[in-house]
């Protein structure tokens, strides 16, 4: 057994999510079975390897596959310059408790 | 089947220039066959009747004035429910999301308007996109239109579903790990996975970040090139947009394939593959030899280890994103005594059983004493993947494999099985992980008449080459095979 049912109690707390009884051994069974599946990335040998922490592409195999060629550098970033955003009324007008212009949450101070 | 299913991209942008129809007309045929097959299908949750047809009227404007029509006038198309319509609700097939209607259109929404399409409505899907069965969605399961029992893959389900179905000529879903592919399979319709970074995703609403895309779902391989033309190019307000110049697909798509050299990984024809599968798949390579592609056996050698590696990082990422659904400024919330009760009631109400799953797997993977074991080791594991294809691709100019293990699968077998769910990937993680771009064509279908997927797979930012595979393989009879 991987995961515990301390474990998944735990987890839960961390993601935010009040589970029942009956979903914390539902989970824990899952989660388990999923585990014991992901334990065959334990059985490769990783040494040397770097991470793929995000997307990034050679620039000659975009050039080699794409008539024209790609800017050169990246990430692209744009010119950091202030433009108008008015949308804050109608992204007010989704929230569940807005006291314009603040969202209005249960006090936080006082626990 | 009505009329609506048989017009094309290319069919509308005839008909509306020699008058012989208006847009207008067009989509009010579509909402009948969409009123008609919906209650059944399922494959809408919104309907944009208002829009649309404000749209069409745009264009019949337009035709009248002798202006100048965009290269998808009076197309009608639908919207896969993660992907953001101004004024229009988008659930991502979630009870936390159920009323939300967002402020602002997705970029690849705003350029399919900006050519002169036609937006139908929100299709259904597997809750954040997380599932490949469509059942995990909040508002119920997607039919097959092909067989009814059956389901149409996922998650974009209601895209592929509503193509297949004639309730739209074309569809934007998205892929995170096979959710535009498998789909597509299972309803017997192309369906394109473009590469990382080639289309906006401005306006998605995130599940996994670097896995995440979208792309077309069409009837035809020219159709979705049209799509793709308009919707890939850089945009400068998703960062992770790629500045590489995106070609005209549609203009390219009938360039000769011959002297193509296609890679045959080993790995795709191996244990749990259906025998009807892998003979059609077989049988639609030699199709592309006969057509003049050089076939070349590949060793693919850590595709076995790309389902753990995906549902690591998946979750991983998923665990992030959707931190931001607390009750305090959209979607649903749970009053609470405390921040924190409200939160967790919130959470516990609004997400359903398959996004709580992978928010612990997640979670798990990312806390502390699990991190090196797990997500550091699979975003090692996932560079080993990329390698395969890089190595590859030295050797191929494309990789043709089956796009899912199976055909289309019964409503309810894999629900109570997470695992047997996710192995519906297999074959469709490997190219997500690696960023790479893929179509899934139709390759005949089994003695049930179901439908079976073949998946063409290239290097990054070779879409022009994948489609132009696709289309002689669809001119040669391939679809049918």
């Amino acid at each position: 057994m991987t995961i515990s049912r301390e474990d998944v109690l735990r987890v839960a707390e961390l993601a935010q999510l009040e589970l029942t009884p009956e979903e914390a051994e539902l989970y824990r069974g899952q989660l388990d079975e999923i585990l014991n599946y992901i334990g065959k990335l334990q059985k490769l040998d990783v040494t040397n390897v770097e991470p793929m922490t995000q997307m990034s592409f050679n620039s000659a195999e975009a050039a080699a596959s794409s008539s024209a060629s790609p800017r050169e550098g990246e990430p692209d970033l744009r010119e950091d310059k202030l433009r108008p955003c008015n949308i804050a009324d109608a992204v007010l007008e989704q929230a569940p408790d807005a006291a314009k212009p603040f969202f209005r949450v249960p006090k936080v101070i006082e626990r | 089947m009505s009329a609506a299913t048989t017009w094309t991209v290319a069919s509308i942008q005839t008909a509306l220039r020699a008058k012989k129809v208006s847009a207008r007309e067009i989509a009010t045929e579509f909402y009948a066959n969409i009123d008609r097959r919906n209650p059944d299908i399922n494959a809408y949750l919104t309907l944009s009747r208002e829009r649309a047809f404000a749209q069409a009227d745009r264009v019949d404007v337009a035709t009248a004035c002798g202006e100048k029509l965009g290269p998808l006038a009076g197309v009608p198309i639908a919207v896969k429910d993660v992907i953001s319509t101004a004024g229009v609700r988008t659930t991502c097939g979630s009870k936390i999301l159920e009323t939300y209607v967002p402020p602002y259109d997705a970029t690849a929404v705003a350029r399919l308007e900006k050519a002169g399409a036609v937006i139908l409505g929100k299709t259904n899907c597997d809750e954040f996109a997380m599932g490949s069965s469509n059942e995990n969605s909040a508002y119920g399961p997607v039919r097959n239109p092909v067989a009814m029992d059956r389901v149409p893959g996922g998650s974009s389900g209601g895209s592929a579903a509503a193509v297949a179905a004639g309730m739209a000529v074309a569809a934007l879903g998205t892929d995170t790990g096979g959710s535009i592919r498998q789909p597509g399979a299972c309803c017997g319709v192309p369906a394109m996975m473009p590469t990382y970074g080639r289309v906006s995703r401005y306006g998605l609403i995130a599940f996994a970040s670097s896995l995440d895309r979208i792309g077309p779902f069409a009837t035809n391989v020219a159709d979705t090139a049209a799509i793709m033309s308009v919707i890939a190019g850089h945009d400068e307000n998703d960062a992770t947009s790629a500045a590489v110049p995106s070609p005209d697909y549609a203009a390219g798509i009938e360039q000769a394939i011959q002297g193509l050299r296609i890679g045959v990984p080993e790995e795709y024809f191996g244990e749990g593959i259906d025998s009807q599968v892998k003979e059609k798949v077989l049988a639609g390579i030699a199709l592309l030899e006969k057509l003049g592609c050089k076939r070349v056996s590949l060793k693919m050698p850590h595709t076995e280890y790309a389902i753990a590696t995906y549902y690591i990082v998946a979750t991983a990422e998923a665990s992030s994103n959707l931190a931001r659904y607390d009750g305090v400024r959209y979607g649903l919330r749970v009053p609470g005594a405390t921040l924190i009760d409200m939160y967790r009631k919130t959470r516990e109400r609004g997400f359903g059983a398959e996004v709580k799953r992978r928010l612990m797997l997640g979670t798990y993977a990312l806390s502390s004493g699990y991190y090196d074991a797990y997500y550091l080791r699979a975003q090692k594991v996932r560079a080993l993947i990329a390698r395969d294809f890089t190595e590859a691709f030295q050797k191929v100019d494309a990789i043709v494999t089956p796009t899912a293990p199976t055909p289309a699968f019964k409503l309810g077998e894999k629900t109570s099985d997470p695992l047997q769910m996710y192995l519906a990937d297999i074959y469709t993680v490997t190219g997500s992980l690696a960023g790479i771009p893929g179509i899934s064509v139709p390759c005949g279908v089994t003695k049930e008449k179901l439908p079976i997927g073949m998946q063409i797979l290239g290097p990054h930012f070779s879409e022009s080459r994948v489609l132009q595979l696709a289309r002689a393989f669809e001119k040669a009879g391939g679809f049918t095979i």
